[in-house]
């Protein structure tokens, strides 16, 4: 890391890189959530003063790197299995906090076992599931969460329920299990949502500490080169597409 | 050495090696139900929690597997067992800990295959076990025990391998090994060391960087590298290669047997001896790595050589390696859950015997 600037020209600096992010440009597409998710994440470790007690798990799909730009102890598990490594670690490490970072495809098709198995056990954990209705990593193909009538790289001429069924729903599957201590689902798309979803984050660490169960939290994200449109258009076309289906807010709020 | 118990005590096959697993300091146990193994799940979920050992029944095999490899990047001494059709799916995360470095211990009690099969006994998984399994350039360490007793104190060895040179352990047992009581003295407690693990993601301390546990080197020059440190463990391993000799001074024919085929072996040795014909056995212990140096060795002092195993045909590619056309190599096995009797091996050596009995009047 070089030497960070505390003023320029006289004016004070008020925002820079958390010291938990790495000094590392990322890969991500310009206009994508991934990036903005991962700061948020990390913010919320340094605010609480964690980053050595935090132990990540990262995925398949396109935050296959996420360990590359978090500064913090991680993993990095096969398709779909986060869920079940992050399991694995907490068991051995309780007084730890473990996070496990997952896309749709990784999430709600390959690993829906264990996903519904590691909130259905209460796991003290928090799972972070980025939806942007595509495999962006393999280039655009349909996803689990693929909108009907959504066209693809794998559903040509959109996602027809009669041969791909339906859009899955997982976060409302999830609230349904005991286990889940906190369940909701937030953006990234609007500075108010980035701020949502930060708090949701912070809530989320804060109930782990207390060994609540699983904390499961939905982000409804775009993927501007998977949906081939640029970022604001796929902000604006997450809003009118996605949030009808994936309306944002809490599904599960803890009573205590 | 491993300090073992004063009295023996008289115990299934699943339980001696689920007891000798919480005495070497087991950690933490994740695994699923299968026949014939769940003695093994079974016995640490009633022994394990007072014992200092977290045990879990997983949603799966898969499952499994994958909370072994969080255990185990996290730094824990862990273990999971499972038989053929459960082992086929661990293939997965075997691999990526393969190429993550990650040590533990597998238990296969193998039973009968292909597919569902049966819940008899039985030596096909082999090549599965010895040849990598899953995909890409890797080797499990593989012991192959023969006696309820080594189905414990090969727990030790397995974790000693698997801790030492940061890779999977197996023990290829079977179904017979599994369910068989007999008399065993158990390894005592704490006689392992603990091998340090700077490289588990524990929690990063501003006075390191950060620890990743990863199989994914996107680099082909990278993944090249990696592959060279496999390489390389690989090599060094062939040093710890196990094996066991009986009668071998004066024999003409040599068996090679694992596991329960070499205890049959014994017997028919026993009879073929009767019959005036020298029959000795080599008994790999390790799989992987295989004894071929010593296997090669032997077979400069024999006629012939027998493999017998309880499959089509696995073990035999590798003694023919190793034999390199010194010798002739035959084989014989039974498959899918049968078990050959010391007769049926008998009649395979009286046979090899004669054989090799019309080559000298020949030549």
């Amino acid at each position: 890391m070089g030497h960070v600037a505390t003023s320029i020209d006289g004016m004070e600096l008020v925002y820079e890189r958390p010291r938990t992010l790495t000094d590392t440009p990322m890969h991500y597409c310009p206009g994508c959530g991934h990036g903005v998710v991962h700061r948020l994440l990390m913010e919320v470790v340094q605010e609480m003063g964690i980053q050595e007690k935090t132990v990540g798990v990262a995925p398949v799909g396109c935050s296959v790197f996420a360990y590359n730009y978090m500064d913090i102890d991680m993993q990095e598990a096969a398709h779909g299995r986060a869920s079940a490594v992050a399991t694995g670690i907490k068991r051995i490490l309780p007084d730890r906090f473990v996070f496990s970072y997952q896309g749709d495809g990784d999430l709600a098709a390959i690993g829906t076992a264990e996903t519904i198995h590691t909130v259905n056990r209460g796991e003290n954990i928090l799972v972070v599931f980025i939806n942007n209705a595509i495999y962006g990593m393999t280039g655009g193909q349909m996803a689990p969460t693929t909108l009907l009538g959504m066209v693809t790289s794998t559903t040509p001429l959109g996602r027809d329920a009669a041969v791909m069924g339906f859009p899955l729903k997982m976060t409302e599957l999830v609230a349904q299990l005991p286990g889940a201590y906190y369940v909701t689902r937030q953006s990234v798309h609007t500075a108010t949502a980035v701020r949502k979803l930060k708090k949701a984050i912070r809530n989320s660490l804060e109930y782990q500490k207390r060994n609540k169960g699983t904390c499961f939290i939905e982000v409804v994200s775009n993927c501007p080169s998977g949906w081939k449109m640029t970022p604001k258009e796929s902000n604006d076309w997450l809003e009118k597409n996605m949030f009808p289906l994936y309306p944002p807010g809490d599904l599960k709020v803890p009573r205590d | 050495m491993i300090a073992h118990d004063n009295e023996p005590r008289l115990m299934k096959g699943n339980e001696a090696l689920a007891e000798a697993a919480l005495r070497a300091g087991l950690q933490a146990y994740f695994g699923y139900p299968i026949t014939p193994q769940s003695e093994v799940l079974e016995y640490l979920a009633a022994e394990g929690a007072g014992r200092g050992c977290i045990v879990l029944q997983a949603e799966s095999e898969l499952a499994a597997i994958n909370m072994i490899f969080g255990a185990s990047g996290a730094g824990a001494r862990v273990m999971t067992s499972s038989s053929s059709p459960g082992i086929s799916l661990m293939q997965e995360g075997l691999s990526y800990m393969a190429s993550a470095q990650l040590p533990c211990l597998v238990v296969n009690v193998n039973r009968g295959g292909p597919g569902l099969g049966t819940i008899q006994p039985a030596q096909g998984d082999y090549f599965q076990a010895t040849k990598g399994g899953g995909h890409g350039d890797y080797h499990l360490i593989v012991l192959a025990p023969s006696t309820v007793q080594e189905m414990a104190d090969m727990v030790f060895e397995g974790f000693r391998l698997a801790e030492s040179y940061r890779n999977p352990a197996m023990i290829l047992a079977d179904g017979a090994l599994g369910q068989m009581m007999e008399k065993v003295i158990l390894p005592k407690q704490g006689s392992l060391p603990i091998v340090p693990r700077p490289w588990a993601t524990t929690g990063k301390p501003p006075t390191r960087e950060r620890n990743i546990i990863t199989s994914l080197f996107i680099q082909p020059e990278k993944m090249e590298q990696v592959n060279l440190i496999l390489q390389e463990k690989y090599r060094r391993l062939q040093g710890e290669a196990q094996f066991e000799v009986l009668e071998t001074d004066d024999a003409e024919i040599l068996l090679v047997a694992y596991g329960l085929s070499a205890r049959i072996c014994q017997k028919a040795i026993e009879l073929a001896r009767v019959k005036g014909i020298k029959t000795g056995l080599l008994r790999p212990k390790t799989l992987y790595p295989f004894p071929s140096t010593a296997l090669a060795e032997r077979a400069e002092t024999v006629e012939a050589i027998l493999t017998v195993e309880m499959n089509a045909g696995q073990m035999v590619e590798d003694v023919k390696l190793a034999v390199n056309g010194r010798r002739p190599v035959q084989f014989f096995g039974r498959m899918g859950g049968m078990i050959p009797s010391p007769e049926e091996v008998l009649n395979q050596i009286e046979a090899l015997a004669q054989g090799v009995a019309l080559e000298a009047e020949r030549s």
